[in-house]
Parts: C-alpha cells; sequence; structure tokens
C-alpha cells in the first residue's frame, strides 16, 4: 500500500511537522436520516468489509441493534420515536458512528505517538498498533465513539474505510445503502447535495430541515440532513453545539505544558546548584561505613 | 568496572530523567502512518447474483488467490456490482452479509433425501437425485396426461405436478426452464425471480 506520510494533517503526540504541502479532495460522507429505512446493511457491510463480527445480543424491545456501538460494531441505527408536531408520530433513524470531526478531540487527548493519525482529506483513523489503551480518546471525543476491546485493550471505531478511501473507493456502508441515503465523494459535493435535500425536505413541510456539521469541532466529514434540524437532540441525543471537553484542553494546554516547564526548571536549578555550590562531599571513612 | 555506590545512583538518576523526558515528549517522532492494506488488491473478482429474493441484485465475489493451481480458491469478502442494472452496487442487510451465508456450517451443498416416513435425510448423490427425480416425474405424466378434453379437443395438460424455479436465474435460464416445463405439458409453473 502506497505510504500515505505526505497526506497527513495531524498526528497524535507528535512533535514534528508532517508535511502539508499537497492538498488531496477533501472528503465526506452524507447521511440523509430522512431517506433511511433502518435496514442496516450499512452496518453488515461495515463488519463484513473490516472482518469484525459482534456477539449475538439480546433484544430489548427497540430495533436498536447491537444496543450500542462497540470494539466489533463501528456503527448502529439509532432509532427514536419522537412527536414534533402532538399526534404526528416520526421514527427518526440515525446512523451513528465516528464523524470525523475537522478538530478531532480524540486526537488531541491521545498521548500515544502516532495512534491516532488525521489525513489532510479529514479522516480521523485509529491506529491500534500505537495505540497504549488509556482511553483518553473516549474522554476526548464530544461524539461518545471510540470503545475499548476488552480483547486486546485497544480502541477501535470507524475508519471512514481509509483502506478503501485511499485506493479510490467509497467506505462499505455507502455501496451498501439500498436506498441512497448515504453519499460520499468530496465535501463539497455533499454540501451542494444536501442543499438540494433541504430545499425538497422545507417544501414538504419540514421547516427547519438542515444541514448537521457542527462548528463547534470545526466541521465534521460525516454530516447529516435533519429534518428537524432546529433539534438534533431528537435524533438520540446528538449534540445541538458539541465540543472537545474542557478537561483536553485542561490537561494539553495548561497542565501538560507548565508541569515540562517544572521538570525543565527542576534539572536547570539542580544543574546551577551542582556549579555554584558544588556536590556533597563525604569523608572517605564515612563512605566505607555506611 | 568498579562503580561505587553513589555512582551507581547517579547512572540510576540520568537514566531516570532522560527516559521521562522522552516520555514526556521531547523526543521527536517521525510523522509517519499507513493505512490498513487494500485487501482486494490483487484477488480474483467473480460476478454472480444474490440468491435470496426475486430482485436478484448483482454481486462481486472476491476471493483468495489467482486461481493458481495450488492455491484453492476462498471466498473473502462480497460487495455489489456496481455494473448490475437491478442494484448499480447496493446490497440490502441480507445480501451485504453473504459471506457467512457462503461459510455457514448449516448451508446445503448436495441433494439430500428423506424417504416416506422416515426420520432422517440422507445424502444422495447428484446422478441418484436427477434419476429419481426424472423417474417420478415420468410415473405421475404417464398416468395423469390429459391429451385431450371432454369435447374431444388436444389440450396436452399435466396437471398433477407443478415446479417451482429459483430466483437467480439468467434470462436463457428462465427461457430454458419454460421450455421444459411447458413441453411436458406442466400448467402449474412458478418461478421466485419475477423478472
Amino acid at each position: 500500500m502506497a505510504l500515505q506520510s505526505l497526506d497527513i494533517k495531524a498526528r497524535s503526540a507528535t512533535t514534528t511537522q508532517p508535511p502539508v504541502v499537497r492538498d488531496p479532495v477533501h472528503v465526506a460522507k452524507l447521511i440523509d436520516i430522512s431517506k433511511c429505512i433502518g435496514c442496516k446493511a450499512c452496518q453488515v457491510a461495515c463488519m463484513e468489509w473490516n472482518d469484525l463480527r459482534d456477539e449475538v445480543g439480546t433484544t430489548t424491545g427497540t430495533y436498536d441493534n447491537p444496543r450500542d456501538l462497540t470494539d466489533q460494531s463501528w456503527t448502529v441505527m439509532r432509532f427514536s420515536e419522537v412527536e414534533v408536531q402532538p399526534g404526528r408520530l416520526e421514527w427518526l433513524i440515525r446512523k451513528d458512528g465516528c464523524m470525523h470531526c475537522e478538530d478531532p478531540g480524540c486526537l488531541k487527548a491521545c498521548p500515544a505517538p502516532g495512534a491516532i493519525v488525521q489525513s489532510v482529506n479529514g479522516i480521523v483513523d485509529f491506529h491500534e498498533e500505537h495505540c497504549i489503551g488509556c482511553g483518553y480518546c473516549i474522554t476526548g471525543c464530544p461524539f461518545n465513539i471510540p470503545r475499548i476491546s476488552k480483547k486486546d485493550g485497544k480502541v477501535y471505531k470507524c475508519t471512514l474505510c481509509s483502506d478503501r478511501v485511499a485506493v479510490g473507493l467509497e467506505p462499505a456502508c455507502i455501496k451498501t445503502c439500498p436506498t441512497g441515503a448515504l453519499v460520499f465523494g468530496s465535501k463539497r459535493d455533499m454540501i451542494a447535495h444536501a442543499e438540494g435535500r433541504i430545499a425538497d425536505l422545507k417544501e414538504r413541510g419540514y421547516a427547519n430541515a438542515g444541514l448537521y456539521n457542527p462548528e463547534g469541532v470545526g466541521g465534521t466529514h460525516v454530516m447529516y440532513v435533519l429534518q428537524h434540524a432546529d433539534q438534533p437532540e431528537l435524533y438520540a441525543g446528538l449534540p445541538k453545539d458539541p465540543h472537545i471537553s474542557p478537561m483536553v484542553s485542561l490537561w494539553k494546554g495548561i497542565t501538560k505544558p507548565l508541569a515540562s516547564f517544572g521538570l525543565g526548571l527542576a534539572v536547570l536549578a539542580g544543574f546551577f546548584h551542582y556549579m555554584t555550590a558544588g556536590p556533597n562531599e563525604v569523608e572517605e571513612d564515612k563512605e566505607h561505613t555506611s | 568496572m568498579q562503580v561505587t555506590r553513589r555512582q551507581f545512583f547517579r547512572i540510576c538518576t540520568a537514566g531516570m530523567g532522560g527516559s521521562s523526558l522522552a516520555m514526556l515528549g521531547f523526543s521527536p517522532t517521525a510523522a509517519l502512518a499507513e493505512v490498513r492494506a487494500f485487501k482486494l488488491a490483487r484477488s480474483t473478482e467473480t460476478r454472480n447474483t444474490c440468491p435470496y429474493c426475486s430482485v436478484g441484485c448483482g454481486v462481486l465475489i472476491y476471493s483468495l488467490g489467482d486461481k493458481a493451481k495450488n492455491a484453492p480458491g476462498e471466498i473473502t469478502h462480497i460487495e455489489g456490482d456496481p455494473d448490475h442494472p437491478v442494484n448499480r452496487g447496493t446490497l440490502c442487510p441480507k445480501g451485504a452479509g453473504l459471506l457467512d451465508f457462503i461459510h455457514s456450517p448449516n448451508r446445503l451443498k448436495y441433494p439430500e433425501y428423506r424417504a416416506p416416513g422416515a426420520k432422517e435425510w440422507q445424502r444422495i448423490s447428484w446422478d441418484e437425485a436427477f434419476t429419481r427425480i426424472a423417474r417420478l416425474m415420468k410415473d405421475d405424466r404417464d398416468k395423469n396426461f390429459i391429451a385431450r378434453n371432454d369435447k374431444g379437443e388436444t389440450v396436452n395438460r399435466w396437471v398433477s405436478t407443478g415446479m417451482l424455479a429459483a430466483s437467480a436465474s439468467s434470462n436463457e435460464t428462465g427461457y430454458l426452464t419454460q421450455k421444459i416445463a411447458r413441453s411436458l405439458g406442466m400448467l402449474a409453473f412458478d418461478n421466485q425471480a419475477r423478472v
């Protein structure tokens, strides 16, 4: 496989500058919730392509299956029954999974060099061979997506099929979607496609239809067309204004540099103390008797 | 080499300090990464039709190896055929999971026969199966074939046996199946693939 090093935008816990001169096409996945029928073909295609097989669960009275994202299920359908207008039931089905943020909280929080890599095309990929299993990315994620594996203690999530995209293919979930609710292409094209869909939805009586591409995380490379964009919480708790947890910026922005500074100061103080006051002299007989 | 107790402490302190600094990110790491290798690069691609429903979606079956004599193929991946006019690359959840259908331990791979009144299925050869089907069809047709109706008109009907054909049939297969069934005079004839 071609070395993708030239197309890296950011790499966790890495101080060197990645090469950023080349600017390949920025990609995006668009999920049109108004077209989704909840068939879960995308879930199956995801598992099949990525060689994952989740455990058979138990039914709990909802269509959500599996119940939650796991290290083996990188995408799940979340079914919500809501009445936005009283007496008019709506069944909102949201495909949950990594949003591939432009400003990824997971990557910011990650202390393991190279365990999380963001490509210039927008994909945020976990490289499990470098993962130390600390789970900081789970705290850093504004969408609660990464899941730690009980098998190997490493964290897994949707890769946006970076292996397929790298050779010019669409992700597995996109290809299989029978209703065309999932589309993939350049981010610009996806926004244009979404505008067409939103105009259509508005014509059909969804006055608040809109695109979910939250600015709080710099925009995302997985976007939703929502019938009720003014209330994203309706869609199984999609955050209205997602932000990276303040704990991440507190740790990475203040605590860590401060501690590093303190450490450097201690080393310097030790050096100058050695130079000015000199080492602690011990008499010969005491050295041998102790 | 002689190391005094004091020198030993110094070595330990220097080592601990150095490794702590490295752990805190003061050692530059090259910004390199690779994506997972594309697993279909040189696998064999075979076109087929999904066996499930009457929609008849086209699928691409990918198998290990290049059909070399010493490398028996193993199906590793299936996805929709973008050139197929029915599905244009898409697949439903059942079609998307065909890989596990193929490798299922419960998959029927050969004809099985359960004798009247028997509980057990027994494996038989294709020859035995075809011979038995032909024999029973011939006996039944000889006994129940209606060449003429009450008015004496030629009808050539065989209404005591029916035939149900599969969904994953090409136009050519469908044409031949129709010819065979109708030439025998068979009327009860249906096909899951309503195409």
